[in-house]
């Protein structure tokens, strides 16, 4: 293609616009016509910069797609490169907490508040990650999924207890310390006809007062006392060596309509939760005991924190349904 | 090539301005106020300020680190941040008021832009001489002389540049710890980055600028000549006493009388902005007053009375054409705009003291736990968690009782406490000038309805501030 410049302007139509002193670009129509205005030098400038720019980063960066791989560029620069290198500046951050806690007994970590709240603060954040997709974002759980705020426990709630828990697990195949119980499936497998399972559930919610006597109820007495006292004991309170929960309080894994309870005896269907030992060091799980121990149901707190608790207790001591809470607090 | 030069240009060359010296009233007010501005800003980070062992020792400190702002004795934390944004509302009226009582007096004598000019101004009548010395190197050729001028005056520049970004940083960090810790590179990078920028726009901005920063970058002149008005100081040809302009010679035998302005030009010679005055008010005047001062000179010199040029208002100027005697200029401030600016000033002023002086030094806010809304406890009971924030805006521990108002039979107890020690009253010590973060359960009696709660805080000192949060109680509804 020519050069505009090597055609005389005249047979180009070009001419020189006489208001700006500018050339036209020679193309007109019905009497209006573009001005050739060059481009400013600045921006000239700034455009050739930008091209100088480009090479170099093309040069310096990771930027053209291969088949199998892009150029990696003189740096050798990834965004994969960045997030490892800001997670572990991340994790040396938090080494000495890591490490303290690692070498902290758990039994212990009461003893320096400031590790426990460190650990607690910590443990929030694990148990978004790891803990949620079960017991939920407020550890609130549901049916099946044990609710890590309240105050009943099946497997012990201080820390010790809590982190052989989250340690081993529960049912856990292949880990020997794990947490094993089974309830039998008293309907499904026929160790109790079907209407001797629902006496048994009359009796229960007697237990927690859920229902008054009935003669229904005093069969299912009977049946218990054949069938659950060796795991629920005699008064249905339970037991945390096999993680048999209590049954005259008021809260249920299962939930404690007619129609659950039920459920519950002819159809166990024992939950799981995975043993976090093989998954989580030892620090995150102390962690996460932490947590869920300050969720609002810990038990056996240390003297200390007794003690520094103990001074604002004065005024409220008059009130009473604390009683039967402070004896449910005291049990081993 | 072609030739760009269009009939009219849409781009001006910049046309050097190099004023001359001038002495006079208005330039000894130039120099206090110059004076003045500069003390307070390079001085001022260095006043200490004893708060006790808690707290820095610094009179004025932004600590955005810690998320505090000092000033002598006042402590702003972020949640009384619309102390700060009063103030800023206050210095915008302020201008507002200045403007209207003595117009743009902000432009003339206080701007950073105009009082570093200034600044640099003096710098090269310092190096290349007064106003004919610098025209003169101007135009000469590049020469060895004109190269060692140059680069000595631009490294004059730098050395102010340098300082002025420098004094800046140390309103935001411990001045001596930070000059320290600067010169042996152990700053932060911002506080460097921050020095080098500021550095570079002061050397360009007054260095090489200056008055096209107000002539075509700042808002402000816009602004002003908005609010400008013909009750307005401004600075003022009196055209009438002053035309027809001819020398003290031409007077002697021009046939009709000359006015009294001899056309010396000394007025355009001295202005910091290359504006000839005598064509009436332009946006280029920022009413620095200098050419009062070299017009009154001149006056004397040829007996005439001084004020040719000078403070008038458009209202006076009509007055005294009609050769009426101008009114004092003290009784010119004062007018309706002005006195309702001072009133909306004063007012958020009073406001701001009293909101400062009525302030507590002790602040509680309260967030409920939404998930789960409340819980069961195994006793049928029912349980919310709270989260507490305890402010302790005092230079000392306070000990401090969060009480439970309202909830009958209710008791609370915290995450680092076990519930058998639960109660509606808990004391707790809150570090020096900190927020403690408190997780609160609060336990009420199996069947409680849900209903309004509140907390208490009262810290027990001498001082014995309290201040209280209102939330809601959750429990489940009939029939669960």
């Amino acid at each position: 293609m020519a050069k505009p410049d090597d055609l005389p302007p005249a047979a180009k139509g070009q001419h020189i616009d006489e208001a700006t002193g500018t050339r036209t670009v020679g193309h007109e129509w019905d009497g209006i016509e573009e001005l050739d205005t060059p481009m400013p030098r600045w921006w000239l400038w700034t455009f050739y910069l930008s091209i100088l720019f480009s090479i170099g980063y093309v040069v310096v960066y990771p930027a053209i797609p291969l088949l199998h791989r892009g150029t990696e560029g003189l740096f050798g620069w990834t965004s994969r490169g960045e997030l490892a290198a800001d997670t572990k500046a991340e994790t040396d951050r938090r080494a000495p907490l890591m490490a303290a806690l690692a070498a902290t007994p758990i039994d212990q970590l009461q003893r320096n508040p400031e590790l426990m709240r460190q650990a607690v603060a910590g443990g929030r954040a694990a148990f978004r990650v790891n803990c949620v997709q079960c017991h939920g974002a407020g550890a609130a759980g549901g049916a099946g999924y044990p609710n890590l705020n309240d105050d009943d426990w099946l497997w012990g709630g201080n820390l010790a207890e809590i982190e052989q828990t989250i340690t081993h697990g529960i049912r856990q195949p292949g880990d020997a310390a794990t947490r094993t119980s089974l309830m039998p499936s008293f309907g499904r497998d026929g160790i109790l006809k079907p209407d001797q399972v629902a006496d048994v559930a009359h009796y229960v919610r007697t237990l927690s007062r859920k229902e008054g006597p009935s003669a229904a109820a005093q069969r299912g007495a009977a049946l218990f006392a054949a069938n659950c006292v060796a795991c629920h004991g005699p008064e249905g309170k339970g037991d945390r060596r096999f993680g048999a929960p209590n049954l005259t309080d008021a809260i249920w894994l299962y939930g404690g309509s007619l129609g659950r309870t039920g459920a519950g005896a002819p159809n166990a269907q024992p939950g799981a939760r995975p043993a976090g030992g093989h998954k989580l060091d030892k620090a995150t799980i102390r962690m996460l005991a932490a947590y869920v121990h300050s969720l609002g149901g810990g038990e056996d707190f240390a003297p200390a924190a007794q003690a520094a608790a103990g001074a604002g207790t004065a005024t409220g001591a008059a009130n009473a349904p604390a009683t039967a809470a402070a004896a449910a607090d005291a049990r081993p | 090539m072609l030739d760009p030069d269009p009939v009219n240009p849409l781009y001006e060359k910049r046309r050097a301005v190099f004023p001359k010296a001038v002495r006079g009233r208005f330039r000894t007010l130039k120099w206090a106020v110059m004076i003045v501005t500069l003390a307070i800003y390079y001085v001022t980070p260095w006043l200490r300020w004893n708060r006790g062992p808690y707290a820095p020792d610094q009179a004025v400190l932004i600590d955005l680190a810690h998320r505090r702002f000092y000033m002598f004795g006042i402590e702003i934390w972020p949640h009384e941040f619309y102390f700060v944004a009063g103030l800023l509302i206050m210095a915008g009226i302020g201008l507002f008021l200045v403007t209207s009582a003595v117009g743009r007096a902000w432009c003339g004598y206080a701007c950073p832009q105009t009082v570093w000019t200034d600044l640099f101004q003096h710098v090269d009548r310092w190096i290349d001489g007064d106003r004919n010395a610098q025209l003169k190197l101007q135009a000469a050729p590049w020469g060895p002389g004109k190269v060692a001028r140059r680069l000595v005056k631009w490294a004059i520049y730098l050395t102010i540049s340098f300082w002025t970004g420098g004094a800046w940083i140390m309103y935001f960090a411990d001045a001596p710890t930070l000059t320290r810790d600067f010169w042996t590179g152990q700053a932060a990078p911002v506080a460097y980055v921050t020095v080098a920028l500021l550095t570079a726009t002061t050397f360009v901005l007054g260095g090489f600028m200056r008055e096209q920063v107000c002539v075509y970058m700042c808002p402000w002149p816009r602004i002003q000549t908005a609010m400008l008005d013909e009750k307005s100081l401004i600075v003022t040809y009196k055209d009438w006493r002053g035309e027809p302009r001819g020398s003290v010679k031409q007077a002697r035998t021009a046939a009709a009388p000359l006015g009294d302005c001899i056309d010396c030009n000394q007025c355009v010679a001295v202005c910091p902005t290359g504006i000839d005055i005598r064509e009436g008010p332009q946006i280029g005047c920022i009413t620095c007053a200098l050419c009062i001062d070299a017009c009154d000179t001149v006056m004397a010199q040829v007996g005439r009375p001084r004020g040719l040029i000078d403070y008038a208002t458009l209202e006076d100027s009509a007055r005294e054409k009609q050769g009426q005697p101008p009114s004092p200029h003290w009784k010119l401030i004062w007018h309706p705009r002005t006195l309702a600016y001072l009133t909306v000033w004063g007012g958020i002023g009073l406001a701001l003291l009293f909101a400062l002086g009525a302030r507590r030094h002790l602040d509680l806010s309260v967030a409920k736990d939404r998930n789960p809304p409340y819980m069961l406890l195994s006793d049928g009971a029912v349980r919310n968690a709270y989260t507490l924030k305890l402010r302790n805006m005092e230079a000392r521990p306070r000990t401090m009782t969060v009480t439970l108002e309202g909830l009958p039979g209710g008791r609370m107890w915290s995450d680092d406490m076990a519930r058998a020690a639960a109660a509606r009253v808990l004391v707790r010590e809150v570090p020096a000038d900190q927020t403690q973060t408190l997780r609160l359960y609060v336990i009420a009696p199996p069947g409680t309805a849900e209903q309004d709660l509140g907390f208490t805080l009262h810290a027990i000192d001498d001082e014995g501030t309290t201040d209280t949060g209102k939330t809601r109680f959750d429990a489940p509804g009939e029939g669960q």
